[in-house]
């Protein structure tokens, strides 16, 4: 009656799972959601000026400022993915699940999918959003689903970043109360100046060390300057690199919390 | 089961060389206080703790060298019923079915059999979070059941239960055992849970096996059955104590009663209604007392197993 459930299907079987956890906490996939917007309508209104910078590379401010809720976006993944597999932790339902013959890996990525399910929604409703506000595309069609397609990339890697810090310290507390640096790595970014025209020199230098700069100047890419090969390299590159060194170091996290003999 | 031992860092043994062995299609009992070792020897026996000394099959498989052969003839419900408040019944049962790898059209037919087996079916679509705890832990025995292991851990299955609900569980595990031939090890600090269910039962305390049998033999190895008659008229009371001398050493209570050990067993209660009836003695009540898991415990470790818990 038994077989061994394939690694697809035991990744389909977590991830189902988690997505319909984020879908029915409706208030954990709003009000993550609303927040970068507040932001980006605030922002983009009071800081219309600053495209009169010698310089700036668009005179539209609200199409520069697009990308920020993106990748905030990202990082409020980060907090659901990592409370919600703390929770597996404390609530002892990761010990239900070491009971089956799944595999940590599937384990690991089924857990994320419900986090990249929340970072599909979050990207379509900013992208309306910013259609809405009259941010156009300098790449045309293609350069939407590229804009998606890093969009998803970068809520995957902070979302294995949540799942990481999840197995390492097993509380959801301790996730939320970590959330607050990550935002300062936002604002320590390109997230509003290009790096060329902020003045201060340790703030650029510090923007320029920053990878969310690079994350943020790839989407940006898309919708101000079209074509920018470079740009997308580094913001894919940048948001697998995290990915890939999360997941290194979440496996043997991940075996560690499964403690099975 | 032989001298397992599991120590934590900074803490005491908490299981401390435990030899015990259980035959299939048997109910074990495994009873003692809270921190008595019960739980962690548990979660050794199901692979999700390696132990730190000594070593254990399950299934014919070792813990450590074929966690994996253990883990797939096994089904456990552990301490706390570990569920997703915001998922249905039904769909942990489907989770659990794919993940234990049935067969995509199997896990349909396999849930509703289990809603059916533990009365859930009219609940299955409702969140978990709404379950009362009757029900989550109906659904953490499903969910235990859904792969059809041959061996079945339970670690205190009915901790907060109304009575209820704890009979309407003890009557499955009894069925699953008789019916199914299932293995049960059963972790039980409710002294009555353990004397219904089990087969046998082992008792431990301090992370060791203090005693081990089935609970007729434990409660006999400590002491033999009373009878206590209370005469229908008081003026009886010396007859009665004169009668029943016959069969034991007897004392007056202070309630107007006689209470007779009966070194030989139960048996000689049908002598003792028959002595009474034939010398036209009326009796108002009449109870046999057996000596209980309880005194057992306290007989073992001098203290009672009420309270004895060291978490």
């Amino acid at each position: 009656m038994r077989t061994e459930s394939t690694l697809v299907e035991q990744i389909g079987a977590v991830a189902r799972r988690s997505a319909v956890g984020a879908f029915r906490q409706r208030a954990l996939l709003f009000f993550p959601m609303l927040f970068p917007l507040i932001l980006f309508a605030i922002n983009g209104s009071a800081l219309s000026r600053v495209t009169e910078i010698p310089n700036f590379p668009t005179h539209n401010y609200r199409a520069f400022l697009i990308a920020m809720p993106f990748v905030q976006g990202a990082m409020f993944v980060s907090i659901s993915a990592g409370t919600s597999l703390a929770r597996d932790v404390e609530t002892g339902f990761l010990n239900r699940l070491a009971l089956t013959p799944l595999r940590s890996e599937a384990m690991l990525v089924g857990q994320l999918g419900g986090a990249l399910v929340l970072g599909t929604v979050q990207a379509i409703v900013y992208l309306l959003v910013g259609l809405a506000t009259g941010v156009g595309f300098a790449s045309g069609v293609g350069g939407v689903l590229v804009l998606l397609a890093l969009s998803l990339v970068i809520s995957f890697a902070f979302a294995t970043l949540g799942g990481l810090l999840a197995l390492r310290l097993g509380s959801g507390e301790a996730i939320q109360g970590i959330f607050p640096l990550l935002f300062v790595t936002l604002f320590l970014s390109s997230s509003s100046l290009p790096r060329d025209v902020i003045k201060a020199t340790w703030f650029r230098e510090v923007a320029t060390y920053n990878p969310v700069s690079y994350l943020l100047e790839g989407l940006r890419s898309l919708v101000i300057e079209g074509w920018n090969a470079q740009a997308l390299e580094l913001g894919f590159g940048f948001a697998l690199a995290l990915a890939a060194i999360c997941l290194v170091l979440a496996r043997p996290a991940m075996k560690s919390r499964l403690a099975r003999a | 089961m032989h001298e397992l031992v599991r120590e934590f860092r900074k803490g005491p043994r908490a299981v401390d060389g435990i030899d015990l062995a259980v035959g299939t299609g048997e109910i074990y009992g495994f009873l003692g206080p809270n921190g008595a070792g019960k739980s962690t020897t548990v979660l050794m026996l199901t692979t999700l703790l390696p132990p730190t000394a000594g070593r254990a099959s399950v299934g014919g498989f070792d813990i450590t060298r074929d966690s994996a052969k253990v883990r797939a003839s096994i089904g456990a419900a552990l301490q706390e019923a570990a569920l997703d408040p915001i998922l249905t019944g039904r769909e942990h049962l489907m989770l659990q079915a794919t993940l234990q790898g049935l067969p995509s059209r199997r896990r349909n037919e396999r849930t509703r059999e289990l809603l059916e087996r533990v009365g859930l079916t009219e609940a299955a679509d409702r969140r978990v979070g709404g379950y009362s705890g009757g029900m989550k832990r109906r659904l953490d025995l499903a969910l235990a059941l859904v792969h059809q292991p041959r061996i079945l851990f339970l670690d205190e299955p009915t901790t907060g239960l109304d009575p209820q609900s704890r009979a309407a569980l003890w009557e499955e595990v009894e069925r699953l055992a008789r019916d199914e031939g299932m293995t049960v090890f059963l972790t039980t600090q409710y002294l009555e849970e353990a004397d219904a269910l089990a087969d046998r039962i082992g008792i431990i305390d301090r992370g060791r096996i203090v005693a081990e049998g089935t609970p007729a033999r434990l409660k006999a190895e400590i002491g033999s059955p009373s009878v206590e008659v209370t005469p229908a008229q008081k003026d009886d009371i010396g007859r009665l104590g004169e009668l029943l001398a016959g069969f034991g050493d007897s004392k007056r209570g202070s309630n107007g009663s006689v209470t007779v050990q009966l070194p030989g067993g139960e048996a000689a209660l049908a002598e003792i209604v028959r002595v009474l009836d034939s010398n036209d003695l009326h009796v108002e009540t009449l109870q046999l007392h057996q000596p209980s898991l309880d005194d057992v415990f306290l007989a073992k470790t001098g203290r009672k197993l009420e309270g004895a818990g060291t978490e």
